[in-house]
């Protein structure tokens, strides 16, 4: 799933403080996931806007709800009703959601979330980026540990010289990708496979050529 | 056993003090009341198991937002007593009475004459 975290309350009271009658719109996606932008938030961050206001003496009335996805243009035409009289809309979504709204309403759309990464959940409360999103997966080839993403230098034959007791010399935190990669194939008695030379990353499939573009059209309607 | 306290608390029942949400304590705030204390089990004693634990964790990432939107996290607090200790209870009603008498009114309602509501009251509630 995607991961993001809130912005600071009074970050997202700035980009809205002209405004007399905001809509605060969650996700019930991956943002409720990972407990950022779902109807909870949602509910909380739009009281703790109008303390914050009422405070300031500029009262602001709030609206909230939350969709199925923003991401997906069905949801997102059901909120034409909800955001209607509101000023500014205040998405609590990831950073496609937000994108999604501004294309739909003509009125200010401002993301309360910052989108992190994609990864998943390690323990309750804590989540880790696992998919570098290459566009050409190779974890068949690495014991379903992805070193584009979890190797700090990417690289695709490891490990590299600043392994050290099986973690990254960036930070006695971070793992060696390598190092587990290792492990992993081991354990599994393939360790044979990690002596072929992994030659370049076709990157084309990457950042190469602007925004991606996914295209089925044997489930496309009309 | 018949102990007074102060008669400006009201009591929110909860199934447990885990169930606290950042939602109910900031809706108190904005209905005008003053202060709000969270009684939780003791520690360890959580029916639970860790009901009592989390509500603190909670609690105390609501007294940080109080303090960032500008009501204070002061007039947020915790303490973990039994169903047993009604002393205790009465007493601590007392004390955040006294703390939240010196920190003083709601700043959401500090000009009003009541808490907001439909009551008749002078001031807000503990």
């Amino acid at each position: 799933m995607i991961i993001a975290q809130q912005k600071q309350i009074k970050e997202i009271a700035a980009m809205v403080s002209d405004c007399k009658k905001v809509a605060l719109i969650g996700c019930a996606g991956c943002v409720t996931v990972c407990l950022s932008g779902g109807e909870k938030e949602t509910e909380i961050m739009a009281a703790a806007l109008r303390i914050m206001r009422k405070l300031e003496g500029n009262p602001v009335e709030t609206i909230t709800f939350t969709a199925t996805r923003q991401c997906d243009p069905e949801y997102v035409e059901a909120l034409d009703g909800v955001v209607k009289d509101a000023d500014a809309i205040i998405s609590l979504a990831c950073g496609v959601g937000v994108q999604y709204l501004a294309e739909r309403f003509d009125k200010w759309v401002v993301p309360a979330l910052d989108t992190n990464f994609i990864g998943g959940s390690k323990v309750h409360g804590v989540w880790e980026e696992k998919c570098g999103m290459c566009g050409d997966c190779v974890l068949h080839k690495t014991g379903g540990i992805c070193p584009i993403i979890r190797c700090s230098k990417s690289i695709l034959n490891g490990p590299c010289g600043g392994s050290q007791y099986g973690k990254c010399e960036i930070s006695k935190d971070v793992d060696c990708a390598w190092q587990l990669i290792y492990d992993r194939m081991k354990s599994l008695g393939k360790l044979d496979k990690l002596m072929a030379i992994q030659p370049p990353k076709d990157w084309t499939k990457s950042r190469d050529g602007g925004p991606r573009r996914a295209v089925r059209e044997d489930v496309m309607i009309g | 056993m018949r102990l007074q306290y102060a008669t400006n608390i009201r009591i929110v029942e909860m199934t447990c003090s885990g169930n606290i949400d950042h939602r109910v304590i900031l809706n108190a705030f904005e209905e005008g009341a003053d202060g709000v204390f969270v009684a939780g089990c003791m520690e360890g004693d959580c029916h639970f198991l860790k009901g009592n634990i989390r509500a603190r964790k909670r609690v105390n990432a609501v007294k940080k937002l109080l303090d960032e939107i500008g009501i204070g996290g002061d007039r947020l607090e915790m303490y973990n007593l039994s169903s047993a200790q009604g002393g205790r209870f009465a007493e601590i009603a007392n004390d955040i009475t006294a703390k939240i008498k010196d920190l003083g009114p709601n700043p959401l309602f500090k000009n009003s004459s009541c808490c907001g509501c439909s009551c008749s009251k002078e001031g807000g509630d503990q």
